[in-house]
C-alpha cells in the first residue's frame, strides 16, 4: 500500500524576485495521508497551487506514477485525477445536491437536442455517494447545498472527488471552519478515502487533526521542507511544538538561518 | 413530483414572483376597482409584457450567470433604426435589414462578452459603456445617413404576418414569440444540461472552470443572445409601427431588470427561474398598464413598482432562506 503515485523532486518557485519555495521534495503514496503542516507564509498554499495546476514549479519536476508531468491548468490536473477541495468546499450554495455533484458532467436522457438533464439519476447517484462516505443524513438530492452544514458540504465534496476517480485529494485546512463534531465527520470521511486507496494531502493548524489522520508528516517553514517524519516518529508534543513554533522550530528555524547562510541567501530573508 | 411539498415549493425560485402577482391583482381589485375579466382581455398590458418578456429573457440568464447586461437599452432602437433605414430608406429587400439588425446584435454582444471575459471591468460597465456607444453610433448613423431621425418603412406580407401583425386588431403577434421563446428558454436552463452550467457559473466562477465549464465561451454566448433578443423586439416594433426612432428604449433598460428581479432572480446570480421572469414580465406589465383600469390616479405607478420591487426582493429573500434551511423531517417522506 506505499506506492508513489505522486511525488516532487527538488521543487523550486519564486515570483519574480521572491522566492517562496525551495528545493521541495516530497512524496504521497496511496492509501497514506500527508500532513503538510507549517505557520501562514510558510508557502503550504503556494504548495499546493503547484499541485492542483494553478502555478507552474519555476524548476524542479513533479512526477506521477514515476513519469514526469505538468499541470498546466487545473483541468490538467484534475484530468489526471488531482482533486483540490477548499476551506468552503468549492460548491454552490444555491444548487441542489444532485445539480452540484455533476456540474460538468451532468448525466443526460434522451437524444439528440432533446438530451434532457436527468435529475433522478444526478440525485439518486450524488446521495448514495455521500452516504457511502459515511453521512446518512443526506437523503434528499434535491435539497440545497447551502443548506447543508460545513462538515457535509465538505463532505460532498470529497465523495465528489472520489465518485470521479480523483487518486490524490487535497484538503485545504477542511476542518478550520468548522465545530468539533462536524471536523469529526471530515476526518472520518478522509480516513474513508484513505482506506479506498487514495493518496490524501491534508493541511492543517490543528494538531489533534493531523494526528488523528495523518501517517506522514511535513513541515513547511520559510518555504523549505523543515522536517519529514512517519507516524510514531514524533511524539505529539514534539509535532505540537513544531507547529505552535515552540522550542523545535525555534531550533529548525536556526538551523534553516544557518543553511542559509551557507547556501548564498536561499531562501531569501523575509524579515 | 408526488404531491404538495413545502420544501419543493420554496426551492423554486418563482414562489416569491406568483406571490407578488397575485399580491398586485388583489390590490387592483380591491383597492382600485378593476374589472378583472376587462383586466385579462386588455391588449395594453399583454403586448407590453411581451416586449419586455423577450428581453427579460436572456437578461435573467446572464443575471444567474452572474453578470449584468443594460446595453440593451440602445440595442432596442439600434434594431428599428437599422430594419427601417435598410428596407426605408434603402430600399433594400426586409430580409437584409432584419440579417443586419440581428447580426449588429450578435456583433455587439460578441462585443461586451469578449471585453467582460477579458477584462476584469464588472459588466455593468462594460454594457454602461456600449449603452452609450451603441445610442450614439445610431444617432449619429442616422443622421448621416438619412439625415433625420425617424425613419419610416414599410414592409411586406409575410414580414407583417410574422412579426407585425395585430391580432383581433390589438394584440401584437409578438405575444406569440414571447410565449415561445420562453418555453425555449426555460427548455435549455432547467431541462438541458447547459442549464446546469450557467447555474454553475453564478454560484462561483473558479469551481465551475475547474469542473471543466468553458466558462468565457458561455458568457460570450449570453451576452450575444442578450443583445440580438433586443434587436429583434426593436425589429418587430419597426414592423408593427412602420417607422422607426432614434429614441425610446431607455425605459427598458430599468422595466427589464425590474421585471427579472421581481422575477426571483437573484441579482448577484446563481438563483432564479424563467417561469419567475415571464410571472415577473406580467406583474410588471399589469402594474403600469393595468393602472388605466383603476381608479387609481395614473400618477402613482412609479410608486407602485417601487413598493413591488421591494417587496417582491424581501419575499424572494425570505423564500430563499427557508428554501436553504428547510430540511425534510426525520423519518417523513
Amino acid at each position: 500500500m506505499s506506492n508513489t503515485i505522486l511525488e516532487l523532486q527538488g521543487v523550486n518557485k519564486s515570483f519574480g524576485p521572491i522566492d517562496v519555495l525551495y528545493d521541495i521534495s516530497l512524496k504521497v503514496r496511496a492509501g497514506e495521508v500527508l500532513c503538510l503542516l507549517g505557520d501562514n507564509g510558510a508557502g503550504k498554499s503556494t504548495l499546493i497551487k503547484i499541485l492542483s495546476g494553478v502555478h507552474q514549479p519555476t524548476s524542479g519536476a513533479i512526477l506521477m506514477d514515476g513519469q514526469p508531468v505538468s499541470f498546466p491548468t487545473p483541468r490538467a490536473a484534475a484530468e489526471k485525477g488531482i482533486a483540490t477541495v477548499h476551506q468552503f468546499g468549492g460548491t454552490f450554495p444555491l444548487m441542489s445536491i444532485g445539480r452540484s455533484f455533476f456540474v460538468g458532467v451532468e448525466p443526460t436522457k434522451g437524444w439528440g437536442p432533446f438530451k434532457v438533464y436527468d435529475r433522478k439519476t444526478a440525485n439518486a447517484i450524488a446521495v448514495k455517494a455521500v452516504q457511502d462516505m459515511g453521512i446518512t443524513r443526506i437523503t434528499d438530492g434535491d435539497r440545497l447545498v447551502g443548506g447543508l452544514s460545513g462538515g457535509e458540504r465538505q463532505s460532498l465534496s470529497i465523495a465528489r472527488a472520489v465518485h470521479f476517480g480523483a487518486r490524490v485529494l487535497i484538503l485545504d485546512e477542511p476542518t478550520a471552519a468548522l465545530g468539533v463534531k462536524q471536523a469529526t465527520h471530515v476526518l472520518r470521511i478522509v480516513n474513508e478515502a484513505k482506506r479506498r486507496g487514495l493518496a490524501v494531502v491534508f493541511i492543517t493548524h490543528q494538531v489533534m487533526h493531523a494526528m488523528a489522520v495523518g501517517d506522514h508528516f511535513a513541515v513547511l517553514i520559510r518555504g523549505a521542507v523543515a522536517a519529514d517524519f512517519k507516524k510514531g516518529d514524533k511524539t505529539r508534543e514534539e509535532i505540537t511544538d513544531l507547529m505552535a513554533g515552540g522550542a523545535s522550530m525555534a531550533n529548525l528555524e536556526a538551523e534553516i538561518e544557518g543553511y542559509m547562510a551557507s547556501h548564498e541567501g536561499h531562501p531569501p530573508k523575509m524579515t | 413530483m408526488s404531491g404538495f411539498s413545502l420544501g419543493k415549493l420554496l426551492r423554486r425560485p418563482e414562489t416569491g414572483a406568483l406571490v407578488g402577482f397575485v399580491a398586485v391583482i388583489l390590490f387592483y381589485v380591491v383597492v382600485g376597482g378593476v374589472d378583472i375579466v376587462k383586466l385579462a382581455r386588455a391588449a395594453s398590458w399583454v403586448n407590453f409584457a411581451a416586449n419586455l418578456g423577450i428581453v427579460a429573457l436572456p437578461v435573467c440568464l446572464l443575471m444567474i450567470a452572474g453578470e449584468l447586461d443594460i446595453s440593451f437599452g440602445a440595442m432596442i432602437p439600434a434594431g428599428s433604426m437599422i430594419v427601417a433605414i435598410v428596407t426605408g430608406y434603402y430600399e433594400q429587400p426586409i430580409i437584409l435589414g432584419m440579417v443586419c439588425c440581428l447580426g449588429f446584435g450578435a456583433l455587439v454582444g460578441w462585443f461586451n462578452g469578449m471585453l467582460v471575459t477579458r477584462t476584469s471591468v464588472p459588466s455593468l460597465i462594460i454594457t454602461l459603456g456600449s449603452l452609450m456607444a451603441v445610442q450614439g453610433v445610431v444617432l449619429a448613423g442616422s443622421m448621416l445617413l438619412t439625415g433625420a431621425a425617424s425613419v419610416p418603412m414599410d414592409s411586406p406580407d409575410w414580414a407583417k404576418f410574422l412579426f407585425g401583425q395585430l391580432m383581433l386588431g390589438k394584440y401584437q403577434v409578438i405575444i406569440f414569440w414571447w410565449i415561445g421563446l420562453t418555453v425555449l428558454f426555460w427548455f435549455f436552463l432547467h431541462i438541458s444540461p447547459w442549464g446546469n452550467w450557467i447555474f454553475a457559473l453564478g454560484g462561483d466562477q473558479t469551481s465551475a472552470r475547474n469542473a471543466g465549464i468553458p466558462t468565457d465561451r458561455l458568457k460570450i454566448a449570453l451576452f450575444i443572445m442578450s443583445s440580438t433578443a433586443a434587436a429583434f423586439v426593436g425589429m418587430c416594433s419597426a414592423i408593427v409601427f412602420n417607422s422607426a426612432q432614434v429614441s425610446g428604449g431607455m425605459d427598458y433598460i430599468f422595466n427589464v431588470i425590474v421585471a427579472t428581479v421581481v422575477g426571483g432572480v437573484l441579482l448577484t446570480g446563481g438563483f432564479g427561474s424563467i417561469i419567475g421572469v415571464f410571472i415577473g414580465a406580467i406583474t410588471f406589465a399589469i402594474v403600469i398598464r393595468g393602472l388605466d383600469f383603476t381608479r387609481i390616479d395614473k400618477n402613482w405607478a412609479d410608486l407602485i413598482i417601487g413598493v413591488v420591487l421591494v417587496a417582491a426582493v424581501l419575499l424572494n429573500n425570505t423564500f430563499r432562506k427557508m428554501a436553504l434551511s428547510y430540511a425534510p423531517k426525520k423519518g417523513a417522506k
